[in-house]
């Protein structure tokens, strides 16, 4: 139970196209992260799978059951909303048994349900209270029970952890993976945080101006990044790139190279350059260089390095991991 | 207040400005009350001058009790105000909920033709109303009156309304209905829970005006069994000879049951469930 297959989904809300034929396989328990800038349409695309928003065209099936007439609350899906949604006027216990309520399930099983949700999101005593009367974290806990609690063929995540701070953030995002290991349903979950991305994912997909750029797991998108657009937004911090001509004949327009694979010294190496920055991370060092051959370039060393600004250093990059590009930047292999 | 913003005579200003205002709203009603409860002659001796043992009489409110059937006045005025407001409000909330949340053809354009109604008055329409009232036989009617009210105030509650449920979170009606509400159920649970302090505000604005009419209740109702509050005080004003003991006395009752309705709206206002809705 749990698949899902959406077939050149184009959305337009009046002449602006929004999702420009997306076609997407999901099997039955992945873990499936959109990841995007914002305005990629990746939201718009969550919305299309729920029925919250129509597409203009295409096809969503759900266990391969046409869904794209039906209403978001027989699809079998269940969602978790960046803002929690929580209904203001109903308590914790409630909140998580209206869906159920509503789908005239009875009683006896929706308490059967719900106590086994809270007691797994460990919201046991906070049963009786209001969402007002609960903290951040404890609300979205909620909103995640309600979620569970459906017992959905498909869970849909809308930037669930935006609102959160960081450390909550951190334990949120390991008790959702957590969950996903537990329950082994099908997940679906949007955000623009690349390490939410690489951290959860089985396949992410990733998109830009509503389409998708790559499809892949978070190594994948690492190594082998399909184009520029998943290279310069995979990893942190970015990519550097470098324009081929610069280092030499090439069939390559633009020559990547991610920072933790440039080593540094002071003495001799490949690229010649100045410090203008340097970021202490603790168990990162972060070196911004200017060099004669390719203008501004990220370094990340690990562990503690003492550089400073105007120190002159020689950049060598690891020739295995460079990733070659065409004019069109799609990679070369 | 904070020390730094408060300089003592910024404050002083301020408050002789909002004491300033208060003396003038007020004045007019301090001085219905206080002549309402003295004889005719203490009125014109000495508007001004409190009620003492000498100059008290409760004729005037004798008067009105006895006069005319006033208690049916007050009852035609109840009915009429409270059946606009909840017809003003149901509707105008409904308009609100589908210009706000639902995007269709001519959307803004609906809502900009909504909303002339706020700035052209609705009295220049006296006469074709009077006759569409005539050709449907409800002249002398409350109903008359309540479907002309309900005209009158759906503008700006739409306005207003409409502005508000723009800030009801699109994530809580989504949540509804993918936990199967009907879009029924998420206008009336969900978001009309979360717009009440504007419910109440709208509730005011619209009750006051209707109250007070005199001119629609003089035109389409002037009946015995149909006239309200207003236009009854009227009769004790005459040509020649005014009972101003009977005409003060009946406005000062007539500020009770609005006083009592605003008390009930202005609890609404303060009490606002909206926090840990979202975020």
């Amino acid at each position: 139970m749990g698949s899902l297959e959406l077939k050149s989904i184009r959305k337009a809300f009046g002449t602006h196209e929004v999702l420009k034929g997306i076609d997407l396989d999901v099997r039955d328990g992945e873990f499936v992260i959109f990841v995007g800038p914002s305005g990629c349409g990746k939201s718009t695309l969550l919305r299309v799978i729920a029925g919250l928003e129509d597409a203009t065209s295409g096809s969503v099936r759900i266990d391969g059951a046409e869904v794209i007439n039906t209403p978001p609350a027989k699809r079998g899906i269940a969602m978790v909303f960046q803002s929690y949604a929580l209904y203001p006027h109903l308590n914790v216990k409630d909140n998580m048994g209206l869906g159920l309520k509503q789908a005239g399930t009875e009683r006896a099983e929706i308490d059967a349900r719900v106590g086994k949700a809270s007691t797994m999101l460990s919201l046991d005593p906070y049963l009786a209270r209001r969402p007002a009367e609960l903290s951040g974290g404890q609300r979205q806990r909620v909103a995640i029970g309600r979620a569970i609690v459906r017992e959905p063929k498909l869970f849909l995540f809308d930037e669930p952890l935006s609102n959160l701070d960081a450390a909550l953030r951190v334990q949120t995002r390991l008790e959702i993976a957590g969950l996903h290991r537990r329950l082994k349903a099908t997940m679906i979950y949007v955000t623009h945080d690349q390490v939410e991305a690489m951290t959860l994912a089985d396949k992410i997909v990733v998109l830009n101006g509503g389409a998708i750029e790559q499809i892949g797991s978070p190594m994948e998108l690492y190594n082998k990044p399909a184009n520029t657009f998943v290279a310069g937004f995979i990893g942190s911090p970015q990519m550097n790139f470098i324009a081929a001509e610069k280092l030499g004949p090439s069939e390559a327009k633009t020559i990547g190279i991610r920072p933790e694979h440039i080593a540094l010294a002071r003495e001799s190496g490949d690229w010649k350059g100045k410090v203008i920055h340097v970021e202490h991370l603790g168990a990162d060092t972060i070196v911004y260089l200017e060099t004669e051959m390719t203008g501004l370039l990220t370094v990340r060393l690990f562990g503690e390095h003492r550089y400073a600004p105007d120190d002159v250093v020689y950049a060598t990059p690891d020739k295995a991991s460079l990733h070659r590009f065409d004019t069109n930047g799609r990679a070369i292999a | 207040m904070s020390k730094a913003r408060s300089a003592p005579l910024r404050t002083a200003l301020i408050h002789l400005a909002l004491i300033a205002y208060t003396i003038v709203a007020l004045f007019p009603v301090f001085l219905t009350l206080v002549n309402s409860f003295k004889s005719r002659n203490a009125i014109f001796r000495e508007p001004m001058a409190l009620p003492t043992p000498s100059t008290f009489s409760l004729v005037g409110y004798e008067t009105v009790l006895q006069q005319g059937d006033f208690l049916g006045y007050f009852q035609n005025s109840l009915i009429v105000t409270v059946a606009s407001i909840a017809l003003v409000l149901l509707f105008g909330a409904m308009a609100a909920f589908a210009l706000s949340e639902y995007r269709f053809r001519g959307n803004t354009l609906l809502g900009l033709y909504l909303a002339l109604g706020i700035m052209i008055p609705i009295r220049l329409g006296t006469v074709a109303i009077l006759q569409g009232m005539v050709a449907a036989g409800l002249v002398n009617t409350l109903t008359s009156l309540i479907l002309v009210y309900t005209a009158q105030g759906l503008p700006l509650a739409i306005f207003i309304l409409s502005e508000f449920m723009r800030t009801v979170s699109d994530d809580l009606k989504n949540a509804g209905r993918i936990d199967g509400l009907s879009e029924y159920s998420i206008f009336f649970r969900l978001v009309l829970p979360l717009v009440r302090p504007a419910m109440a505000t709208v509730a005011v604005f619209t009750m006051i005006p209707i109250w007070n009419d005199l001119w629609f209740p003089l035109i389409l109702a002037p009946g015995e069994s149909t006239k309200t509050v207003t236009l009854g005080a009227q009769m004790f004003i005459g040509q020649f000879v005014t009972n101003w003991n009977a005409v003060l006395s009946a406005l000062s009752l007539a500020i009770l049951p609005v006083m009592v309705l605003y008390v009930i709206f202005s609890r609404q206002l303060i009490r606002g469930i909206t926090s840990g809705a979202v975020k």
